[in-house]
């Protein structure tokens, strides 16, 4: 059963949808300590880095001890820059730390513009853009190179070694990471169509794994 | 590779009495499909978004119904937008609860602009898109409130700013002089409201060829572009218009060409 984390960030109508369409059992838990009888952890997430304060030291220690015990965790949107070691939205809020570096403004360099002079990159970085990957991952398995992915966000996520996709908007920023059980999306995959759905399907099985392995 | 974000084509239904219509010029309306029934078809066509207008729901006092919304969020996994009576941050909440990701403000944010800062708190800005119904007046654009009905006093280039400061995500910009006519977008509404603001502007009104959405790409300058009665009664498909755009250098998803 996937702990689907509610913190108070946006509305989660769209994940829950998304995970009810590829058959995931799931639950929000009221309480941190809930989390122990998780075999899956999903962060959303959307808007201000801020909103990741409500996730506590209880929360934080009960995600932590979870991935202890393998169970695979998602981070999506500001839920995966939560994973990183903070960002720069809100400076004295800081991430889980799992994943090294830190969260930064996306910056409005020039952009092309379609065969005219390059204009000022707007903030948010709002729509379907691509994704370039780094390496073959659990997460992207079926999913073209190329393949487009619904993005909402000011703010980025460093490309690291656990970088699984990158997107280029002004300059690359990591999209997702792979490390281990640990997996994070920048973009929003319940939003992104088939795709989304594949990725989705793709992390679930990593859940079913270990399921099976906690079975044993 | 080097990737660009696409320029987003966005279905517009315009909902009354839990159906789709269309009027031109904002007037006389004609009824084009059930709502979810056309979802369903643009999201297998590639469409990119979905916006719900529900055009009648501010003068009659009507909140856009949620059961409409959700029926349509039912059939996508898309980005849905909601706006049409959208008056108080309580409406606001029922649109999202229903399955909306973002909500369009019109007459609310002009009567009460402070709602734009209320909701982009609440749900992020992202959330938060601020329609603007212009008209050209005397040699500038006029902000008319009201699904048209109602001069402001507001110029749209001034207000798309305001709304911006004020924490809206995105501008969602009507040419009421276009709009329902296929005579093409106002580009030149379009790449002002566009050059002014540091947010997404999706450009709406007028479109009746793919060379209208090629104009609006580049001489407009919009980063998404909306219509309804061109994709409702089959004229075109989004996919023919998407690989039209392709082929004119424009970038757009063709979830077609990667996925299948």
């Amino acid at each position: 059963m996937i702990a689907l984390v509610d913190y108070g960030a946006g509305n989660l109508t769209s994940v829950r949808k998304a995970l009810g369409a590829v058959g995931a059992r799931f639950w929000t838990p009221t309480h941190a300590s809930e989390i122990d009888g998780a075999t899956g952890v999903i962060v959303p997430g959307v808007g201000h880095f801020g909103v990741t304060a409500a996730l506590d030291d209880s929360w934080r220690a009960a995600i932590l001890e979870a991935m202890e015990r393998s169970v695979p965790l998602l981070g999506i949107c500001v839920g995966m820059q939560w994973l990183f070691e903070g960002s720069t939205e809100a400076p004295d809020v800081p991430g889980l730390g799992v994943v090294h570096g830190c969260c930064r403004r996306l910056e409005p360099r020039g952009a092309a513009n379609v065969g005219r002079p390059p204009v000022p990159l707007k903030i948010p970085h709002v729509g379907w853009n691509s994704l370039t990957f780094s390496r073959p991952t659990r997460l992207f398995a079926g999913v073209p190179d190329g393949a487009q992915v619904y993005f909402t966000h000011s703010y980025a996520a460093p490309l690291v070694s656990a970088t699984a996709a990158r997107t280029t908007y002004g300059a690359p920023f990591c999209a997702a990471l792979e490390d281990g059980l640990v997996s994070g999306v920048q973009f929003h995959l319940e939003k992104s169509g088939d795709v989304g759905l594949l990725i989705l399907r793709n992390w679930l099985a990593q859940v079913r794994v270990a399921d099976d392995v906690h079975a044993l | 590779m080097t990737s660009m974000l696409s320029k987003r084509i966005i279905a517009c239904l315009d909902v009354r009495d839990g159906r789709v219509v269309k009027g031109i010029n904002f007037e006389g309306l004609r009824e084009a499909g059930d709502p979810a029934e056309l979802a369903r078809r643009y999201n297998v066509e590639g469409i990119d978004e979905i916006v719900i207008l529900d055009v009648t729901a501010t003068i009659e006092a009507r909140q856009a119904r949620a059961h409409t919304i959700a029926a349509v969020a039912r059939e996508i996994f898309l980005p849905l937008c909601v706006g049409g009576g959208i008056r108080t941050e309580k409406d606001a909440v029922a649109a999202v609860e229903a399955g909306a990701d973002k909500v369009s403000l019109n007459t609310a944010a002009l009567r009460q602009p402070a709602l734009i800062t209320t909701l982009g708190n609440r749900y992020g800005s992202q959330a938060v898109v601020v329609a603007i119904d212009a008209k050209r007046q005397d040699g500038r654009f006029a902000v008319y409130a009201r699904s048209g009905r109602a001069e402001t006093p507001r110029d749209a280039i001034e207000w798309a700013r305001e709304a911006a400061d004020r924490g809206a995500g995105e501008i969602l910009l009507t040419s009421i002089d276009r709009d329902g006519t296929k005579s093409g977008f106002d580009c030149a509404l379009t790449a002002a409201v566009s050059s002014a603001v540091g947010i997404p502007v999706i450009a709406s009104g007028g479109a009746g060829a793919f060379d209208h959405f090629a104009d609006v790409f580049t001489d407009g300058r919009a980063d998404a572009a909306l219509a309804a009665s061109i994709f409702h009664f089959n004229e075109h498909s989004v996919e023919a218009l998407k690989n039209f755009l392709h082929g004119r250098g424009i970038p757009v998803r063709r979830p077609w060409h990667v996925a299948r």
